[in-house]
């Protein structure tokens, strides 16, 4: 059994995380967070010359061709990081769907782009609350052009290109979804910024009036396809979870080493130890679980569905649960601007709804198991 | 990242399964298969009995105690090889059970620290099933602070004489030997002042009483020492090294790893998916599912995290800390499945009896039988100190009876 990452794969993660330390530091992080700029610009080019951002993508269309588990392991070092550039939209969301369903000129005009960084992409599936379910598309695609107003859509106002879904049918089926991909400069396209929890991973409306737009994939194939893109995507967020859960560990744990009170560091005392052995916990599980995922993600295993779904619940649970008590344990400091506890816990719980809520992937699993069990 | 064996792996695979499927003793497997959360009963066929043959079987056929030295009853296994046996071995695992303290603890101990005559007088008959050891640490007054204990051993002449009482001893009762920590100078602080022996559970003075426990079982018992002799040549280690000498014997308890823990898991899930609740299925409810989610993405995190530790021993690496969440996750969990699947049984969820149509009182046995596994073997606390101090390296306890006498220690009723 070799359970692990390969050296090579492991000598990338250390690659990315002496990047990310250097040029992705708090300070850098805070100038998004403090609204100066909508994305480290530097930062995304950076991560496109070292060859990040096509990692995952194939030679022929400008990436590296290396794979899914070297992606998981950038993944994991840009959440602990808490990088603040549209990664997950562009490479897990929006470069995922045109590798699973694009076509060859499709891929031709924008994996490259993505590569090289010059194209960010999204994923527009949300409309208001809810969760993915085909119920809840409700923007309209006839004849290829579309009618609507999607959100949250995550960077949305920096983004080049969306991948659309919309509704194509009214037979209360999954094939009533269609997959469309939009140059958001269309005319028709209007992006609206919104406030979200996470300032360090902007958030927009957009609204959708006679816009042009081409398919991605088959028509009716959207749900299906979707169904697939946010399977990859929930693994490889979950170990951009792992990462930041881990570096809320940390911070918690050197902060009980620093922190001096009633005469002793406060790292001595059980309720606070305790309270970082069972983040250490819920890091560990979220990190196993995810390993899986990235297991069957890199070999398109039949255990995807259900994998991706344990990966996302550990996950998300535990980065929630050390962000907020990385706070707990810096008592008044962390709940400060000032430190960086609060970046950590705005990411986590902004993190831990983006592809759909802890709720949803609890069903998921359900039903994946269940199917599982039936078989 | 892959699963799959090494090509030296696959033939120990496949040698230890031929042999397996030749000598297992078939006819348990179904009744085996069926005893889960580790409590294994027979019908008709006492478990001590039925694990002296299977253990004897295995011993002559080089498969007892593998990863020990040949020369002391092993087969010289490495740590891979020897997961990988517990693997094959799967539900016949089940009857090693007597022989684990010995074969996990004791035998470790001796070897590391007993004379060679006493390595090759005990550790075959151990090996092979024909001796059955116990481990006498805890006591009424010592549990997590077991160097507080209290048995005290003194000199006379070659021998040592023993008095005191044991508490929680697995199996004493068909034990034929025994590891005793016990205070052989209570005039310095108290981890200086203990000593390790072995002896033989048959001397006169050691009487071993079952312990009725709260679930109203009987799996452990008391032992009490009254002027019990002990050679020294039974000691191991220097005299007032004992604490250094258990660390050993712990090590090896926290190094056993592949031994799946029970978290309730597949129970619970079958339970969801067969229980008509007023509306419908529980599993189709929505608090339901996403409880039975939680867990099983936890305990999936708990399998994993043991594939972790199998593929740093495959690769001949020292496995990492990973491994220490093993117990305070599945223990916690385990109470709180029962607990859950009681509520969704309403009323009728009090009753026990496994005659019962729902679940046959499973549930309620493991609810009476989990706060046993959130103590044993290290509370949660205890393990949550563990894990702070040698994986995150918070600091130690401060330990306000560290450098006092142990007779100078303030104590309730000592």
């Amino acid at each position: 059994m070799n359970f692990d990452f390969s050296d090579d794969q492991k000598q990338l993660r250390d690659q990315a995380r002496k990047f990310l330390a250097e040029k992705c530091s708090p300070k850098a992080v805070r100038v998004v967070l403090d609204g100066k700029a909508p994305y480290d610009k530097e930062l995304w080019k950076g991560l496109a010359e070292m060859g990040f951002l096509g990692v995952a993508i194939p030679e022929e269309f400008g990436g590296a061709g290396a794979g899914h588990l070297e992606l998981c392991v950038i993944a994991e070092e840009m959440g602990r990081a808490n990088a603040p550039v549209p990664f997950s939209s562009t490479v897990y969301l929006a470069a995922e769907a045109l590798l699973i369903a694009g076509s060859e000129a499709q891929k031709k005009k924008w994996l490259p782009a993505v590569a090289s960084g010059e194209a960010i992409g999204t994923l527009a599936l949300f409309e208001g609350k809810g969760n993915p379910a085909p119920k809840n598309v409700k923007l309209t695609a006839a004849n290829g052009v579309l009618n609507g107003v999607k959100k949250p859509v995550a960077d949305g106002a920096i983004a080049d290109f969306a991948v659309v879904a919309a509704r194509t049918g009214s037979s209360g089926r999954d094939n009533d979804i269609s997959l469309f991909l939009v140059a958001l400069k269309a005319a028709g396209v209007d992006v609206k910024s919104l406030t979200n929890l996470d300032p360090t991973r902007g958030q927009a409306e957009i609204t959708f009036k006679d816009v042009k737009a081409e398919p991605l994939g088959a028509a009716g194939d959207g749900w299906s396809i979707l169904t697939q893109v946010l399977d990859r995507a929930a693994v490889l967020c979950a170990f951009e979870q792992v990462g930041g859960a881990d570096r809320a560990l940390e911070m918690g744990r050197d902060y009980a080493l620093d922190r001096i009170a009633f005469g002793r560091q406060i790292g001595s005392f059980q309720a606070v130890k305790h309270m970082l052995a069972d983040m250490y916990v819920s890091a560990t599980l979220a990190r196993s679980n995810s390993y899986y995922g990235a297991w069957a993600l890199s070999t398109n295993a039949a255990e995807l569905p259900e994998a991706a779904a344990a990966a996302r619940i550990s996950a998300t649970q535990a980065f929630q649960h050390c962000a907020k008590n990385n706070i707990q344990v810096h008592g008044g400091m962390g709940f400060t601007w000032e430190f960086d506890c609060h970046m950590y816990y705005r990411r986590a719980n902004a993190m831990a709804l983006g592809l759909g809520s802890l709720t949803y992937w609890e069903d998921q699993l359900i039903d994946r198991m269940r199917k599982k069990n039936a078989a | 990242m892959n699963f799959d064996d090494t090509p030296q792996e696959a033939a120990f695979r496949e040698t230890a399964r031929k042999w397996i499927e030749a000598n297992a003793p078939k006819e348990l497997q179904a009744e085996l298969s069926k005893s889960s959360l580790g409590r294994i009963r027979l019908a008709n066929r006492d478990i001590v009995d039925v694990g002296k043959a299977w253990q004897k079987k295995k011993f002559e056929g080089n498969w007892a105690c593998l990863h020990w030295p040949k020369e002391y009853g092993g087969r010289g296994a490495t740590p891979i090889e020897k997961v990988i046996w517990q693997q094959e071995e799967g539900v016949y695992g089940k009857l090693t059970q007597p022989f684990q303290i010995g074969e996990g603890m004791c035998g470790p101990t001796v070897m590391a620290f007993g004379s060679e005559e006493a390595k090759r007088r005990y550790l075959p008959k151990l090996a092979s099933g024909e001796e059955i050891w116990c481990q006498l640490f805890s006591e009424p007054s010592a549990g997590s602070d077991v160097a507080g204990l209290r048995t005290r051993a003194e000199k006379k002449g070659d021998n040592w004489v023993v008095n005191g009482q044991k508490i929680w001893t697995s199996g004493a009762h068909y034990s034929d030997y025994g590891l005793l920590i016990a205070r052989t100078d209570p005039n310095v602080p108290k981890h200086k002042g203990l000593t390790m022996f072995f002896l033989d559970m048959k001397s006169p003075g050691v009487e071993v009483r079952p312990i009725k426990q709260a679930n109203g079982m009987q799996e452990f018992n008391e032992v009490y020492f009254t002027d019990v002799v002990i050679p020294d040549s039974q000691r191991l280690g220097a005299v007032g090294d004992g604490w250094n000498v258990s660390l050993t014997t712990l090590m090896n308890e926290r190094m056993s790893i592949g031994a799946r823990l029970a978290t309730g898991v597949p129970e619970m899930f079958e339970l969801c998916s067969n229980l008509m609740l007023e509306d419908g299925l529980a599993i189709d409810d929505p608090a339901v599912r996403s409880k039975l989610a939680s867990w099983a993405a936890k305990s999936n995190g708990l399998k994993y995290t043991s594939y972790r530790t199998i593929s740093a021993l495959s690769k001949g690496e020292r496995p990492g800390p990973e491994n220490s969440i093993g117990k305070l996750v599945s223990g916690m969990m385990l109470q709180d499945i029962a607990t859950y699947a009681m509520d969704l049984q309403g009323a009728a969820g009090i009753l026990t009896g496994n005659d019962e149509e729902t679940a046959q009182g499973q549930f309620q046995q493991m609810l009476l039988s989990s706060p046993s596994m959130r103590i044993a073997g290290g509370t949660d606390e205890i393990l949550r100190n563990i894990i702070a101090e040698r994986v995150l390296g918070l600091p130690g306890d401060i330990r306000v009876d560290k450098d006092v006498p142990y007779n100078k220690i303030p104590t309730k009723g000592r």
